[in-house]
């Protein structure tokens, strides 16, 4: 009993400074976010505080009630639907070629294929704008090639997000990569062994050995590719600013247009928490399913 | 006696800074002054030789220059006002003035031009000074001006039956419709994705793009209605392309092409126009004040550039305003634009061979009499986006212009909520 107090007076103690860190730049801003969201703090309100007035749920009303809101969050799904399935299964295609027994310069191709990783976003866009030129891209050219006329990417809104999607996914890929390469490594060879001497072919291998040992891989690549196009700001912001009508514009780009363009404070965290709600949603749903899925 | 110990080095220490302080107020005079100067891109990098100058002049003040990016100077200068870092004097684009006037951050300069010889507001155009004026009280002084105005092909206006630009809106479109007919694909270039142009034919028609005093949005009212069906006829006609700035890769080779033969432009454009424009394509262009809906004098623009500004926290306010007395003479404007190409603010500058012998300055002396300030509120360049969105959504989305406008009034009522609400609590009296 008394060494069960001191023992957790202990873990307390040592768990401490984790927990000062997280209240003082975790718990305390999200709070403090929280009531931002109750405010209509703006410019005028960095003048002077006086200026801001307590408004309740005010911004959260004003937001679901604004058009720009909807087609905001419309994008982002767009961006979650087509970046996210598209993201993991080219990682995961990727990662099977790297990993195969048949590849030879395996650490070149991993080199190369997670070097867009590490490359900056801004300079990938440039170079990614001049590939979707209308009149001089890359991609036009080739596609007049086989007779198709040219497609204006970045400045059709039906093209301007599949556009960005793909340039983000061959800039993304390589990172889910290797968290599959990791994945597929800790699958013991024995069981491929086995299920060849029981006669099984490539496909059942992989449906039956390779997919359930990636299950948890799953999980986790899923879950934050999912987050992380929720939150898709850089690559529309760098290329399109949001255009063409708006087309390209995502919450987290609203947000930022709100909260550091025009210095309405209040109604950015107002969007941050509602974003937040919905990532939570998202999460929560994906983890029962895949739960479910291998059961 | 633990505490009193403790108290006493305390109390010394704060007598100590005390005195550290009110030596501070008062420097001695052959201790110089170190005054804080920020400015922006290109203007950040040449104003360093101005300023070496100014010291000479005035051995008691040392000047430091900050160079900022343009990109960043907005946050940079607003996060300075709240963490109290704000510089002695600074370059401020004009249209920024009344939001920093809206925070109090700047230091009003009336009293210091009425007591001063240097700065005649005589020598400035009149319409720029005006945007250095909000609410009564002035904040800056114009540093360099800009404004837009028409670039054409001379013998693209030939082929069309026009000798010169003409001055009015029906005679400007006459002489599109005819580049179009001499074998020109379009005639303008405007590019839906950038606000200006819609913003000056508002101004050009008369409209006060908001009204009561900037508490609500005119944009549904007969005025703008004008200089929209004017701009909705062009590209419905097919005189200009709806494209965005993006789609044309290189207006200069399409400008040189002859994929249209007017565009919308400001001062840096002559400079750019000299280097991109092939040699036989130099006698081919000029550049000519915007047409007005009612002939010259109702074709005005807007009043750009940027000026200097005091800061409040400023300790130093007397050294800034000399730093702005020096910066404003002719001969420094003169000097400042040989090093920039940036157009001077005072008119004493622009009688100088530099101009006087260069055809194509000559639109912008004229354009700059007529220029007109935009709405000084903080909110306007949102609402300039929002103008932008919905002439976009009138041009490339075909939406019927009659609910465009309503629906940018809606949402400028929306903006310009929180400045109703100021005021009205003002004009209360709390």
């Amino acid at each position: 009993m008394n060494a069960g107090r001191a023992q957790a007076r202990a873990a307390w103690l040592l768990l401490a400074p984790s927990l000062g860190l997280i209240t003082v730049f975790f718990v305390l801003p999200v709070l403090g976010g929280l009531v931002l969201s109750l405010t209509d703090f703006d410019l005028y309100a960095i003048g002077d505080p006086r200026n801001a007035r307590f408004t309740g749920l005010g911004n959260y009303s004003r937001i679901l009630s604004d058009p720009l809101f909807w087609k905001a969050l419309g994008n982002t799904f767009a961006f979650v639907v087509l970046g996210g399935p598209l993201s993991v299964a080219t990682s995961l295609v990727a990662a099977l070629l790297v990993s195969s027994k048949l590849t030879r310069f395996k650490g070149f191709f991993r080199s190369v294929y997670f070097l867009p990783v590490v490359t900056t976003l801004v300079a990938v866009s440039i170079v990614w704008r001049y590939l979707y030129h209308p009149q001089y891209g890359l991609l036009n050219w080739a596609l007049g090639g086989i007779g198709i006329g040219p497609v204006d990417w970045l400045g059709d809104a039906r093209w301007a997000i599949p556009a960005i999607v793909l340039m983000s996914v061959w800039k993304n890929f390589g990172y889910n990569m290797l968290i599959f390469i990791a994945g597929l490594q800790s699958i013991p060879d024995e069981l491929y062994e086995a299920a060849q001497l029981d006669g099984a072919g490539a496909w059942a291998r992989f449906r039956h050995i390779t997919m359930p040992g990636l299950g948890p891989t799953f999980l986790f690549v899923g879950i934050t590719t999912m987050l992380g196009q929720f939150q898709v700001f850089a690559e529309p912001y760098v290329m399109t600013q949001g255009g063409p009508l708006r087309a390209t514009t995502t919450i987290v780009l609203l947000m930022y247009e709100e909260g550091f363009r025009w210095w309405r404070m209040g109604v950015a965290a107002a969007i941050a928490f509602v974003l937040f709600a919905i990532m939570l949603v998202g999460t929560a749903i994906q983890m029962r399913a895949q739960r479910g899925a291998s059961r | 006696m633990k505490r009193r110990g403790s108290t006493r080095p305390g109390l010394g220490l704060a007598i100590a800074l005390a005195a550290a302080a009110l030596a501070g107020c008062a420097p001695k005079s052959d201790e110089p002054v170190t005054l804080r100067f920020w400015a922006m891109g290109r203007e950040g990098e040449v104003v360093e030789e101005l300023v070496r100058d100014f010291e000479r002049d005035h051995p008691g003040i040392r000047v430091t220059v900050q160079q900022i990016p343009w990109g960043a100077a907005h946050e940079k200068l607003l996060t300075a006002y709240v963490g109290r870092a704000t510089p002695d004097i600074a370059q401020l684009g004009n249209t920024w003035i009344s939001e920093f006037a809206a925070l109090s951050a700047l230091e009003p300069l009336d009293r210091r031009v009425a007591g001063s010889a240097a700065v005649p507001e005589s020598a400035y155009f009149a319409g720029i000074w005006d945007t250095n004026v909000v609410d009564g009280a002035l904040y800056g002084i114009p540093w360099y001006v800009d404004t837009r105005v028409l670039f054409y092909r001379t013998d693209l206006m030939a082929k069309a039956g026009f000798d010169s630009m003409p001055g009015s809106w029906s005679e400007w479109r006459r002489a599109m419709e005819g580049m179009v007919r001499a074998g020109g694909k379009t005639a303008i270039f405007l590019p839906t994705n950038e606000y200006t142009p819609w913003i000056i034919l508002g101004l050009q028609a008369g409209s006060p793009l908001v009204r009561d005093n900037a508490t609500h949005g005119a944009f549904s009212l007969p005025e703008y209605r004008r200089a929209l069906e004017f701009t909705l006829g062009i590209f419905r006609d097919g005189l200009a392309p709806a494209l965005t700035g993006n789609s044309i890769a290189n207006r200069y080779q399409e400008f040189e092409r002859g994929t249209f033969g007017m565009y919308i432009s400001g001062p840096w454009d002559v400079g750019e126009f000299r280097r991109r424009l092939s040699p036989q394509m130099q006698s081919s262009w000029a550049t000519a004040p915007l047409p007005g809906p009612d002939g010259p004098a109702s074709g005005v623009s807007v009043a750009g550039g940027s000026s200097l500004v005091v800061f409040r926290g400023s300790r130093h306010p007397d050294q800034a305003w000399q730093l702005i007395e020096f910066l404003s003479r002719p001969e420094q404007q003169l000097r400042f634009h040989r090093l920039t190409g940036d157009l001077p603010a005072r008119r004493e500058a622009w009688r100088d061979t530099a101009f006087t012998n260069d055809p194509h300055s000559r639109a912008f002396a004229i354009q700059l009499d007529r220029v007109v300030a935009t709405p000084k509120i903080p909110e306007w360049e949102e609402i300039s986006m929002k103008v932008q969105h919905a002439m976009e959504a009138a041009i490339l989305g075909g939406a019927p212009p009659d609910s465009v406008m309503r629906d940018l009034d809606a949402q400028v009522e929306r903006i310009l909520e929180k400045r109703r609400w100021l005021l009205s609590r003002k004009a209360g009296g709390t």
